[in-house]
């Protein structure tokens, strides 16, 4: 039982009292029954000091006890988590970046999603990922799309400054594809890639960790016998057809746009590496997270929404026609149709049929976050030894999306951290170390 | 026998057409390429080129002309944060270069007033303004973002920092250069110091100043395209990033003649300002 029960200003702000007083482990619900049972206790006892003479003389859970005597405290708790509370700020700025994996975020704006839950909220089409970060640490957003391994490496203080950072939802899973410039046709071994120059999106990315862990399974040392750039999408495309690359791992529509314009054909799609891999995320800071919790909660529920809304293969079509205006992703529509129908051309001259192509899961599973803390190991992105259970458990909270998705009558998945496999390799949440260890190209 | 203004008109009139026949002609479709027989489902989901088996072209000078007529047609529309007519894009370049040009004013003619005046101090800033002045004002952007914390700000700031330095100079010199013969008058007619500063020095580095200001101007309208194309939001560097993005190269190019009209047009009006400050010795 909390003992801030005579907190001063409970559902008030992210004051540095209200986080201090928190136990670090709170789920949102338990933040949420505290500011009820202090509501309560304040329309019970409106002198303040009457309310602490009680308080002392009982304890605070036994003043809770004698007040459910004739108060239905749980009921009201339930009550209140039923309306949401009020939503402290309504308007909000989200930041995506023009690619399919934004689906639900973007689509959730012109299909009324977020208005349905309460919230006025603009999506900002933003020029990468590094102005992401920027502008999400300035709180210039309120929230916005990152890649899975984004908020970890923010939160770890890879690549910028320490910033607790979570992954409420995760928005897609698969999505993802290896380009290669049209005259490669012929060389589909990876191990003939010696010498090749390859472009990810972003360092901190599951493009960049896949890629290398493909290369590397294949006997090529990804910073040895390659080399790996990062490069924003849509310099991808123009460079692929300068002939500055030889291919890609890039997030779609890139990759269907190379199709599209003749310049590429796909590889291999990222599900074939790595079937239901995370991709991008619903992402927001922990100041957020607890200082603006019903705010959190109606987002949430909006992205679970359209989350779900896109996951059905019927409501494909509908879902590209909303999103491929200049307004969104300034994409042709056939090129984001192929992409989220899975029917699409291959760029040498066949049509292929994966309705996995991409996919949109959103419970962030805690070993999907363990298995990137390890790559970026691997790839010496981090040094020393990493808390790989607890930032997991930080940054991907996979309590709070289970318990956003029972309430909007979705079944939660029963494991949050259940094992997968990578390329036929299985992955122990359990031992990451151990994991680590296992492979021959490594850089730590 | 016409005048050279309108002969050099017919002969600019000729390169025009010239440069788009050459344009017109490098962008027909070479039949040769359609060879490869392609699946007509295979077809209906690649661009056009492609279906043919060839590659996306660059487009012609029609496709541009076209793509232009449509953004002027509807140039102040709105549907969306992200998507606002060319208008709207080019009134908030316009805008911010304003701003980051004004405040670079503000700041420059005082200072380079003072530095023109003790060449003390003149030698004493020279380092600093040597180092700063090649800079590429992007340099700047990371940096700004961090301690702004601002996006918008930051491309402000930046275009300050690139357009302080060339009105800083050339006032500096403009007011260094002031004939000594008028200093002279002014002393022996034991004028003040303040109707000096502004009724002798003012009037007679008048012309650098300005000159100084149209160089800066210049330079603020190269940097913005690039600073909104790093942050995107507003702006016509954000609407050529957003094309870039689409790989619309006939939007890009709309864009681009448009940034050029718009940069004559700032210079032409500074320019006409010169001008009327000028005067014969």
């Amino acid at each position: 039982m909390p003992q801030d029960l005579d907190h001063r200003a409970p559902n008030a702000c992210a004051c540095e009292g209200d986080e201090a007083d928190e136990p670090p482990t709170s789920t949102a619900e338990e933040r949420q029954s505290r500011t009820v049972d202090q509501a309560v206790l304040r329309a019970v006892f409106p002198d303040a000091v009457t309310r602490r003479r009680f308080l002392r003389k009982l304890g605070a859970g036994a003043a809770l006890a004698a007040i459910e005597q004739f108060f239905p405290l749980g009921t009201a708790r339930e009550a209140f988590a039923d309306s949401g509370g009020s939503i402290e700020k309504k308007s909000l700025k989200v930041g995506f970046i023009p690619i399919t994996c934004a689906t639900p975020l973007i689509m959730a704006h012109p299909m009324g999603i977020y208005a349905r839950h309460g919230l006025d909220v603009e999506v900002v089409k933003t020029a990468g990922w590094a102005v992401i970060r920027d502008k999400s640490m300035n709180r210039e957003y309120d929230a916005a799309q990152m890649l899975a391994p984004m908020p970890l490496a923010i939160t770890l203080g890879a690549g910028s400054a320490p910033i607790p950072w979570t992954i409420p939802l995760l928005e897609n899973v698969n999505g993802q594809a290896i380009t290669l410039a049209v005259k490669h046709q012929d060389r589909r071994d990876p191990r003939r890639w010696r010498g090749f120059k390859l472009a990810v999106p972003f360092d901190y990315s599951m493009h960049n960790y896949l890629l290398r862990y493909y290369l590397a399974e294949h006997g090529i040392d990804p910073d040895r016998d390659v080399q790996i750039r990062a490069i924003p999408p849509p310099e991808m495309v123009a460079n692929l057809r300068a002939d500055n690359i030889d291919g890609f791992l890039a997030p779609d529509p890139v990759n269907q746009r190379a199709v599209y314009d003749g310049v590429g054909f796909i590889h291999l799609l990222s599900r074939e590496i790595w079937e239901g891999h995370p991709c991008c995320g619903f992402a927001a800071s922990k100041a957020f997270v607890t200082g603006m919790p019903n705010t959190f909660r109606a987002l949430a529920k909006a992205i679970l929404d359209a989350t779900a809304f896109a996951s059905r293969p019927e409501n494909r079509k509908q879902a590209a026609e909303a999103i491929a205006p200049a307004n969104y992703l300034n994409q042709p529509p056939t090129v984001v149709e192929q992409v989220l129908t899975g029917t699409y051309a291959d760029g040498i001259g066949g049509v292929r049929k994966d309705p996995k192509r991409i996919d949109f899961q959103p419970f962030p599973y805690e070993s999907f976050a363990i298995w990137i803390l390890t790559q970026m190991k691997r790839w010496g992105q981090v040094k020393g030894d990493l808390e790989y259970h607890q930032v997991a458990r930080q940054v991907f909270l996979a309590t709070d999306a289970a318990r956003f998705m029972g309430e909007l009558g979705a079944k939660a998945p029963g494991d949050a951290s259940p094992r997968f496999k990578v390329l036929g390799k299985e992955f122990d949440p359990a031992d990451p170390e151990g994991y680590l260890g296992s492979f021959a190209i490594r850089r730590s | 026998m016409p005048s050279t203004a309108s002969r050099a008109a017919v002969l600019s009139a000729v390169l025009l057409s010239s440069l788009l026949l050459v344009w017109q002609l490098a962008t027909l479709p070479s039949a040769g390429t359609g060879t490869a027989p392609v699946d007509p489902e295979y077809a209906s989901l690649v661009g056009g080129a492609v279906s043919a088996g060839g590659r996306s072209a660059f487009p012609s000078p029609a496709e541009v002309g076209g793509k232009l007529w449509q953004h002027l047609r509807e140039p102040f529309y709105d549907r969306g944060s992200n998507d606002k007519g060319i208008g709207i894009q080019l009134a908030w370049s316009l805008g911010r270069v304003a701003l980051g040009f004004g405040l670079a004013a503000l700041v420059a003619v005082p200072l380079g007033f003072l530095t023109g005046l003790s060449p003390l101090f003149r030698r004493a800033l020279d380092p600093f303004i040597q180092v700063m002045k090649p800079i590429s004002p992007l340099a700047w952007m990371p940096l700004a973002l961090y301690t702004i914390k601002d996006s918008a700000l930051s491309s402000i700031f930046v275009i300050f920092v690139c357009s302080v330095w060339p009105m800083l100079v050339n006032t500096a010199f403009g007011v260094s250069s002031v004939r000594r013969e008028w200093l002279n008058v002014a002393r022996t007619l034991q004028v003040s110091p303040w109707r000096r500063a502004f009724g002798v020095i003012l009037p007679s580095a008048a012309p650098t100043i300005l000159t100084g200001m149209r160089i800066s101007a210049g330079i603020a309208w190269l940097v913005i395209v690039a600073a909104e194309m790093l942050v995107g939001g507003t702006g016509i560097g954000y609407f050529v990033w957003n094309e870039w993005n689409n790989l619309s190269l006939a939007n890009i190019l709309v864009g681009i003649l448009l940034i050029g009209l718009v940069g004559m047009a700032l210079d032409q009006a500074l320019g006409a300002l010169a001008r009327r400050f000028s005067y014969p010795e």
